[in-house]
């Protein structure tokens, strides 16, 4: 239960950083403020102060205030790092929970249909399953990523932009489909022999009905177990493939871009790259106690990954 | 099991070939999309363009197309790059091949032993504190972000406390084993503990509760019943059968690692490995070069499944039939 609370609370505070944008930093999360000077304690100070190391190039973004303005600092762009991360937060969650439940409905629908027609379908959609699982999945993801992200995808009447987050979720979300399409068809194989679906089958029912009504009800909670397992590997997933730059794209931000950008500031600037890892481990913890919580309640036989 | 093994050789090799046709199909035959624009990289002269699509023949049929790519790949081997005019791309895979091992087995090498250690004393002291410990140690584990827990360790190791605790620590970069395993090992160790943080609690869990769902089988009771030691019992008989677990997760987990956190590893800590080759790369769309990565690593991901397939049909003979 306090996981919930506590993934409660880091989703509320995502939805609110237009607000916390507007009336407690009062900052632009998505504009350079390169010149930009805040007040802290009566004293005027530059945003980015001109670096003296080294040859003078570059700048020193402002270190965190631990005040309303610049929180936590800003990035070498003068952005405050505080609300980008809000910002960057509602896309790492809509992303990684998007995807999951993408992933958790494809692979519902492959599993089952693989699972109870058998044969030949089962034949074509194992086989598919087995190549996209020997495949790496952030192999796969950075093909997709490539070819897509980088031009705008048209498909018939359809254009996706390719700064557009649909992207970023479509491919996490297939990826990650033979993962759960397996138990699932596993599941629904060992359901089709069990005697209350030959009941339904000897009672003359069709294959629709056995389907909704027997066997869906029946992998159902499966499939909701793996739901927030799936958003929290999505999310790192995400984060992971926004870091290499294949991910999100700017100036929209991520948990993963903004670790990106404070890597650069990694040894003078620190907590650009440290708090948004921090709050992305938070929400993956609670969602895999979550997820174990789902599962403990659901499904107490069940053992994904092994758990006792 | 040489029927096995041949059984499993062939489907290994047919997974090579789907795979090798999903990653062209994606590179050359995403619809809307010119390929020769994409490998000519950014901003190409038409001169270029021209040029790729002579040599990739993009005015041939598809089949000729797949064909001419793997000749450039495995064959000839004479795959350039375009954007880093006329570098040849499969010498810098090959010399990054190495360093991409060396992570994993060094990192596996410490997450198995740690996994071993953590999954055993769990089992002998069941019921407190350290199963609840190495639960949470296990989430955790699954929950880092792999790219930040890396730069959290340069931020300490090489920045803050490089100048007192850890002033031994050897700047980031790789040395090549043949420069002696001293260096090589001191190199690689933070980025292989980083890489073991995130496996070893997993693998404890599981080892666990396999250990402890084996104590109830027949065949430890046997082992008691002749007046074994518990000692003995845990390791000669519940550890070792519950090994297999192990072995097909860590086959699992090798893809994962060499496509995932260990090209996140490599990138995090400046090791010239094929995940920093392929993450170079996409900084610049140097297409050719990510789909020499990709298909050598998936590569070495079947190959290594397919050593995990033989080993596991040779811990549990049963595999070998169904």
């Amino acid at each position: 239960m306090g996981s919930l609370v506590v993934l409660i609370i880091i989703v509320l505070a995502c939805i609110a950083a237009p607000l916390y944008e507007s009336s407690i930093a009062h900052t632009d999360a998505f504009t350079s403020n390169v010149a930009g000077t805040i007040t802290i304690n009566g004293q005027t100070v530059p945003v980015l102060e001109p670096s003296t190391e080294g040859l003078g190039l570059g700048v020193n973004p402002i270190a965190p205030t631990w005040t309303a303005q610049y929180f936590l600092g800003s990035d070498n762009q003068g952005r405050d790092v505080a609300s980008r991360i809000l910002y960057g937060g509602r896309n790492t969650l809509i992303i990684g929970f998007a995807s999951a439940i993408l992933c958790c409905v494809l692979a519902g629908i492959i599993g089952i249909v693989s699972g109870f027609f058998g044969r030949g379908v089962d034949a074509v959609l194992s086989r598919g399953l087995d190549v996209l699982w020997a495949f790496p999945v952030y192999l796969l993801a950075i093909c997709l990523s490539v070819v897509l992200i980088s031009s705008s995808l048209t498909i018939g009447p359809v254009t996706l932009s390719s700064a557009s987050i649909l992207l970023p979720i479509v491919i996490i979300g297939i990826v990650y489909v033979p993962y759960v399409a397996r138990p699932i068809r596993g599941q629904v194989m060992s359901l089709r022999e069990r005697e209350f679906v030959q009941a339904a089958v000897g009672a003359g029912a069709p294959d629709m009905r056995l389907l909704r009504r027997e066997i869906l009800p029946n992998v159902l909670p499966t499939i909701i177990v793996f739901l927030p397992l799936m958003a929290a590997i999505n999310m790192l997933t995400e984060a992971a493939l926004s870091f290499l730059s294949i991910g999100v794209q700017p100036p929209d931000s991520s948990w993963g871009t903004i670790v990106n950008d404070g890597v650069g500031l990694l040894y003078t600037r620190p907590w650009v790259a440290i708090a948004p890892g921090i709050l992305l481990a938070i929400t993956a913890v609670t969602l895999n106690l979550l997820g174990d919580g789902v599962r403990d309640a659901l499904d107490p036989k069940a053992r994904l990954r092994g758990a006792a | 099991m040489w029927r096995f093994a041949g059984k499993r050789a062939l489907a290994a090799l047919l997974v090579l070939f789907a795979i090798s046709v999903l990653v062209f199909l994606i590179f050359f035959a995403t619809p809307g999309i010119d390929p020769a624009a994409r490998i000519a990289g950014r901003n190409a002269s038409q001169e270029t363009l021209t040029q790729v699509r002579a040599s990739f023949g993009f005015d041939r049929p598809i089949w000729v197309q797949y064909g001419l790519m793997m000749q450039h790949l495995f064959i000839n081997r004479d795959l350039t790059s375009f954007v880093n005019r006329g570098s040849q791309v499969i010498p810098q895979v090959m010399q990054a091949i190495p360093v991409t091992l060396s992570l994993v087995f060094g990192a596996a090498l410490i997450w198995v032993v740690l996994a071993l250690i953590m999954g055993v004393a769990a089992t002998a002291a069941r019921g407190t504190v350290i199963d609840p410990l190495i639960l949470v140690i296990g989430v955790i584990g699954v929950s880092l972000p792999v790219f930040w827990l890396g730069e959290v360790v340069n931020l300490v190791t090489q920045s803050r406390l490089h100048d007192t605790v850890f002033a031994w620590v050897p700047q980031l970069g790789y040395v090549p084993l043949t420069d002696g395993v001293g260096p090589w090992a001191l190199h690689l160790l933070f980025p292989w503990l980083t890489l073991a943080v995130l496996y070893a609690g997993i693998y404890a869990r599981v080892l666990r509760s396999e250990m402890v769902a084996s104590m109830n089988e027949d065949y430890v009771r046997m082992a008691r019943a002749k007046g074994i030691g518990e000692t003995r019992v845990l390791i000669r008989h519940s550890l070792r059968t519950s090994m297999i677990s192990i072995v097909s997760l860590f086959g699992l987990d090798f893809g994962a690692l060499i496509g995932g956190a260990a090209l996140l590893t490599e990138v995090v800590f400046g090791l010239q490995g094929v995940g920093k080759l392929t993450y170079d790369s996409l900084q610049n769309f140097d297409l050719p070069v990510i789909l020499a990565c990709v298909l050598y690593a998936s590569f070495f991901v079947v190959l290594a499944n397919f050593i995990v397939d033989l080993l596991y049909a040779w811990l549990d003979p049963r595999v070998r039939h169904v």
